[in-house]
């Protein structure tokens, strides 16, 4: 478990000291995380609440582009990974996951949205111009 | 009932004494040989005055050998009710032609078949393979213990919660009817209003948290704690299959999870993500499930493949052939698991240009595979085998196995799945590898550890007769499920009209038969060893010449498993300690720092059963109070100091030294 300590708080400047150390976090850090986090927060309640795009899909697109530059914040300032951190074993299982992940999802929205053009009822056109 | 009918509502639910089902000969007979049966287990266990032992020495143990055991017998126990399934299955399915319906009405029926499949994945399959991986694995690498043995006992305790919940659906109430997937909107709250697809639901989210822990245990083990000197690739392959598969479990299950929360938050809060209507969508249950499910395919079959890998190099008396293509063929398999789940529905319309895609991973799947069977044919090949139990049911996996592979290419084939899928072609397929694949690598399993677990070999005579009952009684079972499946015959059926049928049906009675005669001896097996274990002992905790690592210590192994942590120099460790005439160390003890039992394990899993068994009924206070209670117990074990320990020096050579004359004694 004390193993776990082993980590970094910073991005690319802070991998200077030798591999098994005590934990890194300092306050600077987790402000930093904290404002960015809230900001990005903040950004897409905004584009909701004030209706700054007429049509949804963008606006959509832009929380989704948030989101995930949320994930990236949270995981390097609040768990510490970074591509040098537990002897890269995060980075690895990172990868893997995100790997996954964009499997799952767009193996899923792929088949969703074929089955959906398939299933629903249609004519001798549409069977002949199916995917 | 009485005579405030909301307060009776309120404290039990939905549970009435209707629902007890008294009116079904077949479940009361059940019900009484099991609760006499129950009744004599734990008088026996009162009467020699066991209680005390069991609990400190089994069921609050944190030790992984003692885990891992305990997961085997999970296994066995369900394997058993399992098997009552299949055979009552086979049974009806071999008489109920024409105008005869068999014994069971439909309503019984499906919830036999549902409860076989669940059982067999859920409770036999996931638990022999866990069990094994706990015993073997942290033995393998020169561990003396899993990375957090406390979750360990817990996720124990959790897996056989979802079983005592399926076991109870038998005589409360009733078990789901609707395929071991429970598909919605089959299992929507408005086909099934009864309780039986929250059994499902509610045992296999409990067992699933005791899966997932018991995976981020295991992984966290191998990455962290090998032998010095053990890198990766040399790590025998047993663990490496146990490293994949604990990285699928852990990638895997949380989709089934998820999947399972959305059904019941369509049956208990009247969501809609499943159902027919406002937006919902059945088939992205099908898709969410399969998600998991192929993976799952893989974490069962991964474990098995690397028993034979051990099994193999072993009675061959040879290095394992090709043990780099071994590994990368393992990892090729975990990564190809993900993505090729659309092959489970071909069927349901995504179009050729999906089909294709996921026709052809299911192919390329097939490759690493196959190179692992070419490489123990050439482990075999020149090499000097020895026909013990073990490599028995090696030869059989390799055969059984291969046959199994290929109907699982004709199935990937879209336009032959079109014709053969949910027919009894594919029932014959799976059976073909999971029977095949997992079963028989966990009947080798369990024949070669056996001794190192406790101390004595499993009777050769008996294990051969198991082995030949079930091998025969596996093809005359299912090779008449593929000739049936060509022809047409859909699966989950219990009465046919066209008589001539039926002479394949009674076929793959008598094949259940044998399985039936073969699962007798396995437990004659254990008895008649049991009984002869003082002339099957095996004093040097090596009856194989075996080549790695948990050969090396006693059997049984020491609570500590190695006195030192040995020093890594080969693949086949134990083998190349051996040709350099390794010399036990006889003195130079240090305490062994060791973690403490503790009864938080069991105590958590008995509030989840209760939790569980409150939500499949309505009962709001009970589950709330289960709940909390739960909840409470994981908080308060957080302030349980006193959770280690160490061996003292004195205790470590006294054991080390009974070893060292038993060793003189015997050579």
């Amino acid at each position: 478990m004390s193993e776990h300590a082993d980590t970094q708080h910073g991005h690319d400047d802070d991998h200077d000291h030798d591999g098994v150390g005590a934990i890194h976090a300092t306050l600077k850090g987790y402000m930093t995380g904290f404002g960015l986090a809230a900001i990005l927060t903040f950004i897409p309640f905004w584009l909701v609440m004030s209706g700054a795009f007429a049509k949804t899909g963008p606006a959509d697109a832009l929380i989704l582009l948030l989101a995930g530059i949320q994930i990236v914040v949270h995981m390097v300032y609040f768990l510490h990974m970074s591509t040098k951190s537990e002897g890269g074993w995060n980075m690895l299982a990172f990868v893997f996951t995100v790997v996954l992940v964009v499997i799952t999802l767009s193996g899923s929205i792929w088949i969703m949205y074929h089955l959906n053009d398939n299933m629903m009822p249609w004519t001798m056109q549409d069977a002949r111009n199916q995917p | 009932m009485l005579a405030h009918p909301d307060l009776t509502t309120l404290i039990f639910g939905r549970l009435t004494l209707d629902q007890l089902p008294l009116h079904e000969p077949i479940v009361v007979g059940t019900f009484i040989v099991v609760a006499l049966g129950a009744l004599a287990l734990l008088g026996a266990v009162t009467y020699f005055r066991l209680w005390g032992y069991l609990w400190r020495e089994w069921f609050t143990s944190i030790d992984h050998k003692k885990i891992g055991v305990m997961y085997i017998i999970l296994a066995l126990v369900m394997l058993l009710r399992g098997f009552s399934d299949a055979i009552m299955m086979r049974a009806q399915q071999a008489i109920s032609f024409g105008h005869s319906t068999g014994y069971l009405p439909p309503f019984h029926y499906d919830q036999i078949f549902t409860a076989h499949g669940v059982i067999m994945i859920f409770f036999v399959a996931m638990p022999f393979v866990t069990g094994l991986m706990n015993f073997v694995m942290p033995l393998q690498i020169g561990a003396r213990d899993v990375a957090f043995p406390f979750l360990n006992n817990f996720s124990l305790w959790m897996t056989i919660s979802g079983a005592v919940l399926v076991m109870i659906s038998l005589f409360v109430g009733e078990f789901a009817r609707t395929g071991w997937l429970a598909y919605p909107p089959l299992s929507d709250i408005v086909a099934s209003p009864d309780a039986g697809v929250d059994y499902y639901i509610w045992a296999l989210q409990i067992a699933g948290v005791g899966t997932l822990l018991s995976g981020v245990n295991l992984l966290t083990t191998i990455i962290k704690m090998r032998a010095p000197g053990m890198t990766l690739m040399r790590m025998p392959i047993f663990s490496w299959t146990a490293l994949c598969t604990n990285v699928l479990i852990v990638a895997a299950f949380p989709v089934l999870t998820a999947a399972l929360a959305l059904l019941a938050l369509d049956r208990y809060a009247g969501t809609n993500f499943f159902t027919t209507m406002l937006g919902g969508n059945a088939m992205m249950y099908v898709n969410l499930i399969w998600i998991w499910g192929h993976p799952e395919v893989y974490i069962l079959v991964l474990p098995a493949f690397g028993v034979f890998s051990e099994v193999t190099a072993t009675f061959c008396r040879k290095r394992l052939f090709g043990y780099a293509s071994m590994v990368y063929a393992t990892v090729v398999i975990t990564v190809l698991s993900y993505l090729v789940w659309l092959h489970h529905f071909f069927t349901m319309g995504s179009g050729a240009s999906v089909n294709s895609f996921f026709g052809i991973t299911t192919m390329i799947i097939s490759i690493p595979t196959g190179a692992k069977i070419f490489n123990w044919l050439f482990t075999m090949y020149r090499g000097r085998i020895h026909f013990e139990v073990p490599m028995m049911w090696t030869v059989a996996f390799m055969i059984t196995f291969v046959i199994g592979g290929m109907t699982g290419v004709m199935l990937a084939i879209p336009p032959a799945d079109f014709s053969l899928h949910n027919s009894l072609f594919l029932i014959a397929h799976f059976h073909n590898v999971i029977i095949g694949g997992v079963l028989f690598g966990m009947f080798a399993g369990v024949n070669y550890w056996f001794p190192k677990a406790f101390g004595f070999r499993l009777d050769p005579f008996w294990g051969k007769c198991a082995f030949w009952f079930w091998v025969i009684g596996f093809y005359f079972a299912f090779m008449p499920l593929y000739v049936l499946g060509f022809m047409g015959v859909t699966r989950r059926l219990s009465h046919f009209d066209n008589p001539d049928l039926q002479k394949w049906f009674v076929i793959a009675a008598f094949g259940a038969f044998l399985i039936l005669l073969g699962i007798l001896s396995m437990l004659m097996q254990f008895y008649v060893s049991f009984r002869d274990r003082e002339k099957l002992r095996d004093v040097t905790g090596d009856p194989w010449d075996a080549r790695t690592l948990e050969w090396s210590t006693s059997s049984p192994p020491p609570k500590y498993n190695f006195a030192f942590t040995p020093l890594i120099n080969d693949n086949d460790a134990w083998w190349q300690m051996k040709q350099h005439r390794y010399q036990r160390p006889s003195q130079g003890y240090l305490p062994i720092h060791m973690p403490k039992n503790t009864g938080a394990g069991i105590i958590m899993a008995g509030f989840a059963t209760v939790f569980g068994f409150a939500m499949i009924w309505y009962m709001w206070p009970l589950a709330i109070i289960a709940f909390v209670a739960l909840l409470t117990t994981a908080i308060a074990h957080t302030f349980n100091y006193e959770r280690d320990y160490y061996i003292p020096v004195d205790e470590v050579a006294r054991v080390e030294a009974a070893r060292t004359e038993l060793l003189a004694s015997h050579v």
